[in-house]
């Protein structure tokens, strides 16, 4: 069976522990950088005329493709077996379920917000990876599962 | 009718070359031939021209002074400082980072400015992101929009509160003290307008993150802001213009290395204060008197509210944020405060506008806008909506905020 696991910060080493309950699974570990992260600070600095650096937009793309690399190493040695590390850059959402070509299973996981259980429990580019995988889908809680008390009381 | 198009036109092509700086050109080589060209046209007077030169004078190097002190302030290490600061107290937690960073964004951009933030402070909120495994995207943003929302409290915040603090006729005080509410009520609206829009990733449980190593508190740069602030509050009542003020701020932390290396360290001084910029606002300045005394000046000035009521006071409000992000803050500063300055309350109205405005289009104008869509057509993919939605939302937030926390405080202190 092939999985990708998408990893994303500060969810990720719920999908992690996830991966490694399939041990027989060839893995993908998945990190997409999302373009307008860089954009919120180039383009602040537009704003600026030319009281802004330029030489801000190599720095940030440096320090966000370091991140990556980290994220995608220290997530490697925490499956404790090989996987294919794969860094996108790009629409989040959209390069996710390209990613996920091929494959039998995506592991994600949940933003972690317990306050909204319910349809829109899941954050933006969560929701649309999960409406649209071209796969099975393996959604876990970065933290525990809500009780069962947290269940609305039917109509 | 040559007297209402050319100055428009002049000051769409400076505006258009100061978007795309066509081979990394500084504005200022646009700004100044088209100053020229206004002049030799006879379409402003010399006399006005130097009228108007001598009134931007000091507000120039007031602004000359302070990217200068911003500048240093980073060099002894505020800035990192700020950014471990921001790392401990947060202890991996998303949430609790975007309470830091907006507590500090808003600080950095009320006594060192806007530019400070985006320049200086931006990098270090993104790596303390990084370091402690977070999703940095609302905290970037959270940065980028207070550098504009929160540049309300103090004439040294903004370079917009400069070109206008003298049309107020308050003091350095006073203008914080009817300021100070508004920029309070703007970047708490904010910060609650954030919370819920970046719910998703803010709601990533905190993670035990290796401690930040310890930066050491740069304790005399600190406290030279701190003299230098209280100065600009006492210049005023002593009769001193606050720049000198700053320029003091900036020799004291300059000092030691400026004793030992002259002339190394005044280049560097000079640099940082960005000379060529202060060139454009001069230029600038003589464009839109152009533009103001032809008839696009007559139409905005049809336009602006006599009266600083709750509602002349939005419509100041809106007015400035519409013609910030039709041209740029600098230019709807310059052409509105005149127009506006017989009420201290509408120019501190019109200056909630252009400085809350740009977050409209996030990079300061539409034109702005466009032309990086250009830029990145091929290698980005179209930027998302995200940026318009959340500029939508909060500068509709802050402004009806700003505005009601600003009619609060002239009502309370007999101001209008």
């Amino acid at each position: 069976m092939r999985i990708v696991v998408w990893l994303t910060e500060g969810t990720w080493p719920a999908c992690v522990r996830a991966a490694r309950e399939l041990p027989g699974a060839e893995a993908t570990l998945l990190h997409v950088i999302d373009p307008d992260t860089a954009e919120a600070v180039t383009g602040a600095q537009a704003g600026l005329l030319g009281r802004g650096a330029a030489q801000l937009d190599s720095t940030v793309d440096s320090v966000l493709t370091g991140a990556q690399d980290d994220l995608l190493r220290e997530a490697a040695a925490a499956l404790g077996r090989p996987a294919r590390l794969e860094g996108r850059r790009g629409r989040v959402e959209r390069e996710v379920v390209a990613a996920c070509a091929g494959t039998d299973l995506l592991v994600l996981a949940r933003d972690g917000d317990h306050s909204r259980l319910g349809p829109r429990s899941l954050g933006h580019a969560t929701r649309f990876v999960v409406d649209h995988a071209p796969c099975r889908v393996l959604l876990v809680w970065p933290d525990d599962p809500p009780a069962l008390s947290t269940l609305p009381s039917a109509p | 009718m040559a007297h209402t198009v050319v100055p428009v036109l002049v000051l769409v092509a400076v505006l258009a070359f100061a978007v795309a700086r066509p081979r990394g050109l500084p504005e200022v080589a646009a700004a100044v031939p088209g100053a020229a060209l206004l002049l030799a046209a006879g379409l402003v007077s010399w006399h006005a021209a130097a009228r108007e030169l001598s009134a931007l004078g000091p507000t120039v190097g007031f602004l000359a002074a302070v990217l200068v002190l911003a500048h240093l302030a980073d060099d002894a290490g505020v800035f990192a400082y700020a950014g471990a600061l921001a790392g401990r107290i947060s202890r991996g937690s998303p949430r609790r980072l975007l309470g830091v960073v907006f507590v500090i964004a808003s600080v950095v951009t009320a006594t060192l400015s806007l530019d400070a933030t985006v320049v200086l402070l931006t990098p270090v909120v993104l790596a303390a992101a990084v370091r402690a495994g977070i999703r940095a995207r609302p905290h970037l943003y959270a940065t980028g929009h207070l550098a504009n929302s929160a540049s309300l409290p103090l004439p040294v915040s903004n370079l917009t509160n400069l070109l206008a603090f003298p049309a107020t006729g308050l003091t350095f005080a006073g203008f914080a003290g009817l300021m100070t509410l508004p920029w309070l009520a703007a970047a708490g609206t904010e910060y609650l307008l954030f919370r819920w829009f970046f719910r998703a990733d803010l709601a990533a449980p905190a993670r035990q993150s290796p401690t930040p190593p310890a930066v050491a508190v740069p304790r005399y740069a600190l406290t030279v802001l701190a003299l230098t602030l209280l100065g600009f509050g006492l210049a005023g009542p002593l009769g001193a213009d606050p720049a000198w003020v700053a320029v003091g701020g900036a020799l004291a932390l300059a000092a030691v290395r400026l004793v030992r290396h002259p002339v190394t360290e005044g280049v560097r001084l000079l640099r940082a204060a960005n000379l060529p910029f202060c060139g454009f606002v001069f230029a600038l300045g003589i464009v839109v008197l152009a533009v103001r005394s032809g008839g696009l000046g007559g139409l905005v000035a049809a336009l602006v509210p006599d009266r600083p009521s709750p509602a002349g006071l939005l419509a100041a409000a809106v007015l400035g944020a519409v013609l910030a992000n039709l041209l740029n803050n600098l230019p709807a500063t310059l052409m509105l405060v005149p127009l506006v300055a017989h009420s201290p309350g509408l120019v501190l109205a019109v200056l909630l506008g252009v400085n809350i405005g740009p977050n409209l289009t996030y990079v300061g104008s539409l034109a702005n806008l466009l032309w990086r869509q250009i830029l990145h057509a091929r290698d980005h993919p179209p930027l998302a909506w995200d940026f318009l939605r959340l500029g939508a939302l909060t500068v509709a937030g802050c402004l009806l905020a700003g505005v009601a926390a600003l009619w609060l405080g002239l009502t309370l202190s007999g101001v209008s």
